[in-house]
């Protein structure tokens, strides 16, 4: 056997010149192919915040400037009122940040009622997830009791349901109790999802149950059991959740359109943005509707940054367990 | 431990088994009551209510619970999208065209994509992955309405993506990206003289109201637009994926391979791609799923137009339900839609997932 293996082994060593070639220049290649594609996904980002912050006639001039440098803060219009030109504003790749975009987004109609409607709905839909998810994935996970497997194949199941199916009798259903547009009914309608009570049922059957058999034994009821003891340890389980439904909610639009499109004081941030953008048709003001745009991924991209580790790790878990 | 535990545990507060199993029903039912009061009343309720609804002409606005409000008309709604001549089956088919063309288009991209770029981001020379994660996954976490709203922004006439194509090549006629009716492939089929007048007969024969040449000339420029949008928001998602799977196979494998002689490319078709199968079965079921139901990025970007090339099914159905007052039929659209999406994760489920015949 160690002679048949051997001379094989040598093979490798003495490969000929092409597929050396082929080693040394695929690494090159990899990382091209890495930082185009890179490049690719961040230059947008950087194309937006860059011209949030310029004048509306500076926003298309080519080449693009995106390096902001002093004087700050300039305004769009001159004394005598005319619109400045956007040489007065860019030279080559770097730019005077301007204002106004941000100015126009925020004063000239609802956006900071939306971007507090976005931040009502993501606290309270998560919060509310967080309880109702947990008990369930509990019960599922530790509670012998009838029908258990029945109402967690049920849950599964539902995961499968495209949205929009749902959105038509979501609608009648909301509309005949009285919830529609109103932040309640669309608060109740996210309020619990099978995704969550399937990652808390997950989470809660790879723990040792010997903690909560010694509380049982302590007398422990088994509510302050599960509030006191189960779900402190559930905090890694907790923080996924919390950072999916967060920005689920967050970033929700077709629940939204369906549920508070009908009353403009309720829309969240996309909703907001989406019915502005229909209002403008074809001659968009580009600036503010950038400016609108970073308003509504700031948030998220600080909690993105903040939790980073926890993004990727709850990806990575639900991908494993799919 | 647990022996001694179970053992001080009868003489607690349980006194008989039986009691020992109603605490335990009480319990469970009180834990899960919660949850499964939203699931009923949202999700369960509103599915039952869906099949009945895609059997009835109710027009959405009259009140539903009032006798005449609707009529109960059976499977008419299906069959006029399925099989009747007319504008319904026409929309319909002209939204499942669509819907095809953007699932074979993005689902195959960007798994193909995702996957080469995890491993390039696992080799283990590679420096910065940090970086390179997070660059790739942001666009996931951010809004569908904002990704739309900057693309709009770079594919606009005078935008960034004509003035950046425009300036490598001088002789680049514009291409108005949000606003082209025209198929990619008829488009091709251009340049080398195939047009629909000289395609021959055939291509103007019917088919479910739309031109044999409409099918095959591919998703409109707008369209392609949109899928380019949504391949590139989800390769971020796929890639950390693939990459969580990629580091989950011992190096010892690799090794092993190579000691007995396989070259790259023989290690990663015959080793890393099999037992990357459950992932890649995943990541195609996630991107199925997602690609089908398309709708946001529609409503922002081109509202299923120009020329009613980039009708989805799911915009079909919010149109016609909330726009257009045909709660019946777009109901049955979305129910249809569900069979589709059903079908084809099952089809997929034997042809990557389940058995490992093949390889």
């Amino acid at each position: 056997m160690a002679s048949i293996t051997l001379p094989a082994y040598e093979q490798v060593k003495e490969q000929s010149p092409v597929i050396r070639f082929v080693r040394r220049v695929l690494p090159i290649i990899g990382i091209a192919f890495l930082i185009l594609f890179a490049a690719i996904e961040i230059v947008p980002f950087v194309l937006t915040v860059a011209n949030s912050f310029k004048c509306l006639q500076a926003v298309q001039a080519a080449p693009q400037a995106f390096i902001p440098v002093p004087p700050f803060g300039v305004e769009c219009r001159n004394e005598s009122g005319a619109s400045i030109s956007p040489s007065e504003m860019t030279t080559g790749i770097t730019f005077n940040p301007s204002m106004e975009g941000y100015r126009e987004i925020l004063l000239s109609n609802n956006l900071p009622r939306w971007f507090l409607n976005s931040v009502i709905y993501a606290v309270a839909v998560t919060l509310l997830r967080l309880l109702l998810d947990s008990m369930a994935g509990y019960a599922l996970a530790r509670i012998k009791f009838p029908g258990n497997r029945f109402i967690f194949f049920i849950m599964l199941g539902t995961m499968m349901i495209p949205g929009i199916v749902l959105a038509i009798p979501r609608f009648i259903i909301l509309k005949q109790i009285g919830l529609l547009n109103t932040y309640h009914g669309f608060i109740l309608s996210l309020g619990a999802d099978a995704f969550g009570v399937f990652l808390m049922k997950q989470f809660f059957e790879s723990i040792p149950g010997e903690i909560e058999e010694a509380a049982q034994v302590d007398g422990a009821n088994r509510f302050v059991m599960f509030f006191r003891v189960v779900l402190p340890m559930a905090t890694p389980a907790l923080t996924a959740l919390t950072i999916f439904s967060f920005q689920g909610t967050w970033n929700n639009f077709m629940e939204a359109l369906v549920i508070i499109g009908g009353n403009v004081d309720l829309l969240n941030l996309p909703l907001g943005l989406a019915i502005l953008k229909g209002a403008f048709g074809e001659t968009l003001r580009w600036h503010s509707f950038l400016a609108g745009s970073v308003i509504a991924t700031l948030p998220l991209a600080i909690v993105f940054f903040v939790f980073q580790r926890y993004f990727v790790e709850g990806i990575s878990y639900t991908g494993l367990k799919g | 431990m647990a022996q001694a535990s179970t053992a001080v545990k009868i003489p607690a507060n349980v006194t008989t088994m039986q009691d020992a199993k109603r605490e335990q029903t009480i319990a469970g039912l009180t834990f899960i009551a919660p949850a499964a009061v939203i699931f009923i009343v949202f999700l369960i309720i509103p599915i039952l209510f869906a099949l009945y609804i895609s059997l009835t002409n109710w027009n959405g606005i009259s009140p539903v619970f009032e006798p005449g409000a609707y009529e109960f008309v059976g499977l008419q709604n299906y069959r006029a999208l399925l099989i009747e001549d007319g504008i319904r089956q026409a929309d319909f088919f002209k939204a499942l065209k669509n819907t095809t063309y953007y699932v074979l288009g993005v689902v195959p991209t960007q798994t193909i994509l995702a996957l080469l770029l995890a491993v390039v981001v696992n080799q283990r020379w590679l420096k910065g992955k940090g970086f390179f994660r997070t660059a790739f996954y942001f666009p996931s976490i951010t809004s569908s309405v904002v990704i739309s709203l900057v693309f709009m922004f770079m594919f606009t006439r005078g935008g960034v993506v004509n003035s950046l194509i425009g300036a490598i090549f001088p002789n680049y006629e514009y291409v108005n990206w949000l606003d082209d009716a025209t198929g990619l492939f008829h488009n091709i089929l251009g340049l080398f003289g195939v047009t629909l007048r000289s395609a021959g007969e055939w291509s103007r024969a019917e088919f479910a109201g739309l031109r044999l040449w409409d099918w095959v000339s591919g998703p409109s420029i707008t369209l392609l637009t949109i899928m380019i949008l949504n391949t590139w928001t989800t390769i971020g998602t796929m890639m950390i994926i693939y990459l969580a799977a990629l580091q989950n196979i011992p190096g010892q494998v690799y090794e092993a391979a190579y000691v007995d002689g396989a070259n790259t490319w023989q290690v990663f078709r015959k080793i890393t791609l099999p037992l990357l199968r459950p992932t890649t079965y995943f990541v195609i079921t996630l991107g199925l799923i997602g690609c089908f139901q398309v709708f946001d990025q529609v409503y922002v970007i081109s509202s299923g137009g120009p020329a009613k090339t980039t009708l989805t099914i799911a915009y079909l159905v919010y149109n016609n339900g909330f726009q257009n007052s045909a709660m019946g039929v777009a109901t049955a659209t979305a129910i249809i839609l569900f069979v589709i999406i059903f079908t084809f994760t099952m089809l997929q489920r034997r042809l990557v997932g389940g058995e490992q015949a093949d390889t």
